[in-house]
């Protein structure tokens, strides 16, 4: 079974984001591996696995020919990646990102897309959708269990309520929540030989995207402002001297919730 | 300018109208003359009392999906009735799993960018102009919509208070569905609560990774319950397995806007905070004095939680 895994390569969250002049996120620093990807890393690692075997291909769409967050995953195990980098693609939105990677996708022929449900900087949660639809597959989102057997794809979908068990026919793509599985760590020898395997890095003019079509250029959408969110005001903070449960009980009063 | 047509996708569970939909509506009758619904998930004669009395004045529904999911089938749905030649100037969803679903797909088939993620909107002379927050909601960012219609533009919940307008029942008009899709649901569970919705409870008490153990958890059930609230959780926590995701608060999770929220032994991430800022009062209590969740906190007590909390049950229980 070929899997393909979307990875998307982001500023590392721990530090405080940064907007560039024209408002768009600042993506010009180190990219790590987006930590919502890596349990969809290791589920297509799992699946691959239980079909008894098959390829793992990561696809990414990041700037600056970034590979770092790629080599994260290729030496969890995935097999190879297809980079797509194109100076045209700053200030894509999600709809314009889903056009490239199905693009990519493509060629890597997959019987299964697997993606998270949301990105940790972007977090639009509608690029795996959009890359189905435009890939034409059936898909099901915010996975948190997922097994195939034969053609069939089935899922515990997460819903509002609890989960609704849903299946499909491969090929097909799955987006998968956050803590599906445990993310395995690389292996010593696993970073060794994440170094040697291939990344086929792709322009837009490689996979036939006109240019003018994605990007700031084609995306229908501009930033016009961007404003501080009015502060909350920071209250009273007392060190519990044994009695702070006091302090509670006297607020909750004050408010007439008790 | 106010626009002429505003869409408004509709979601509902049992014949109840979720809280994200009649509070799009709400809004949607300020910025246009007429605004209708969108129903992809059953028929809408259930739902068109409640939608009509918020300011729909028409509900398109395409009936039973055959227990499809609704993505495929509703964007399917959609996009031939635009095609049809019914032209809105904008069409809402709220961000939640099916409005992420049917937007994400109805944006390919009509070749439009979606933006998500919304906290308000507004029209500004000809241009739809949407608000997001970024950087845990400390930033706004203004977004217009450059092209020709219809955008499609997606709302957090909570993010405007529903109102009626007095409309009689919407008028019910039954759209074709070209496409049902593969995807089918086999089976449905529900995680079951008792006591009031996450959502809708007057008071949130909300547990984090600092209570230490999953056992520890139940402190906060038993909080929630003496407060007449519902228990809460930060994604660590639902994570690591020690309560359902249905629990969780926060970007990823349910945005909270209770009158109390109690948050132990929760840091404060931005992304916790963006789900229960908007909280009318909020108490923090946390070991740490540097805990990012003391910056909103009207009532922050730097101390243990198992000291704190088991003190604060004992004394709501003894009154
Ligand atoms: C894309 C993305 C989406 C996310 N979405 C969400 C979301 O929806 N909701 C969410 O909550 N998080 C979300 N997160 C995760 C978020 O970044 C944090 O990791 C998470 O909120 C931390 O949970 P926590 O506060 O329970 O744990 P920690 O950050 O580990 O904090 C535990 C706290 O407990 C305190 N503590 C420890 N022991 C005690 C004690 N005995 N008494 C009192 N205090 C104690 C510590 O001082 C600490 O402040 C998301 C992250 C990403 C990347
Ligand atoms: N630039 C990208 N490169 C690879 N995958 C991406 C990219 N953007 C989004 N994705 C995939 O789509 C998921 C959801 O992203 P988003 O819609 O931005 O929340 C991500 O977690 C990735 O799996």
């Amino acid at each position: 079974m070929n899997v393909v895994v979307c990875v998307k390569q982001i500023p590392d969250p721990a530090e405080p984001g940064k907007l560039e002049a024209d408002n768009t996120l600042d993506r010009s620093g180190k990219l790590i591996l987006d930590e919502s990807d890596s349990y969809g890393v290791e589920m297509a690692l799992q699946l691959a696995d239980a079909a008894g075997g098959g390829d793992v291909t990561l696809v990414s769409m990041a700037p600056n020919n970034e590979t770092a967050g790629l080599r994260t995953a290729l030496a969890m195990g995935a097999a190879k990646a297809i980079l797509v980098s194109d100076e045209a693609l700053s200030g894509a939105g999600a709809l314009d990102t889903a056009k490239v990677l199905a693009a990519a996708i493509k060629r890597a022929e997959p019987d299964l897309v697997v993606a998270a449900t949301e990105s940790s900087d972007g977090y639009t949660g509608t690029v795996p959708e959009q890359v189905a639809a435009l890939l034409g597959l059936p898909s099901i989102t915010f996975a948190k269990h997922v097994e195939i057997s034969g053609e069939t794809v089935s899922v515990q979908r997460q819903t509002e309520l609890g989960y609704d068990e849903v299946e499909t026919t491969l090929p097909a793509l799955v987006s998968v929540t956050a803590g599906v599985v445990e993310p395995r760590y690389p292996s010593f020898k696993g970073i060794m030989a994440a170094k040697s395997k291939p990344v086929d890095q792709l322009s837009l003019a490689d996979l036939g995207i006109d240019a003018g079509t994605v990007g700031s250029a084609g995306a229908g959408q501009e930033i016009v402002a961007v404003d501080d969110a009015p502060a909350r005001e920071a209250g009273e903070v007392v060190e519990d001297d044994g009695e702070g449960y006091a302090k509670i009980v006297a607020y909750l009063e004050n408010l007439k919730v008790i | 300018m106010a626009l002429n047509r505003i869409w408004v996708y509709a979601e509902a569970a049992d014949g109840k109208v979720a809280p994200i939909t009649l509070e799009i509506l709400t809004k949607a009758r300020e910025l246009a003359g007429t605004v209708e619904a969108l129903y992809g998930d059953g028929d809408g004669d259930t739902i068109a009392e409640v939608l009509g009395a918020h300011g729909a004045t028409r509900i398109y529904a395409t009936g039973d999906l055959q227990g499809s999911t609704p993505g495929v089938p509703a964007a399917s749905a959609i996009a031939a009735l635009v095609e049809s030649g019914e032209r809105p100037d904008l069409i809402l969803f709220g961000t939640t799993y099916e409005g992420r679903d049917v937007a994400a797909r109805l944006s390919v088939a009509l070749d439009q960018p979606v933006i998500t993620n919304n906290t308000d909107i507004a029209v500004d002379g000809d241009a739809v102009v949407v608000t997001e927050p970024v950087f845990g909601g400390t930033k706004l960012v203004r977004t217009k919509f450059t092209g020709s219609g219809p955008h499609i533009a997606l709302i957090r919940p909570k993010s405007f208070a529903a109102e009626t307008s007095g409309g009689g029942p919407a008028e019910v008009v039954t759209i074709e569905v070209p496409d049902y899709g593969t995807a089918k649901v086999k089976n449905r569970h529900v995680e079951e609560t008792t006591g009031p919705k996450l959502d809708e409870a007057a008071v949130v008490v909300s547990g984090g990774r600092g209570l230490g153990a999953a056992e520890k958890y139940q402190i906060i059930e038993d909080l929630a319950r003496s407060l007449k609230g519902a228990p809460g959780a930060s994604r660590a926590i639902v994570d690591a397995g020690w309560v359902p995701y249905s629990y969780q608060v926060g970007q990823t999770g349910k945005v909270v806007k209770p009158n109390v929220y109690i948050a132990a032994g929760i840091s404060g991430a931005t992304q916790h905070l963006v789900g229960m800022k908007g909280a009318k009062n909020i108490i923090a209590v946390n070991k740490d004095p540097e805990a990012p969740i003391f910056s909103v906190a009207d009532l922050g007590i730097v101390g243990d939680v198992h000291k704190v909390l088991p003190q604060l049950l004992e004394a709501l229980q003894g009154r």
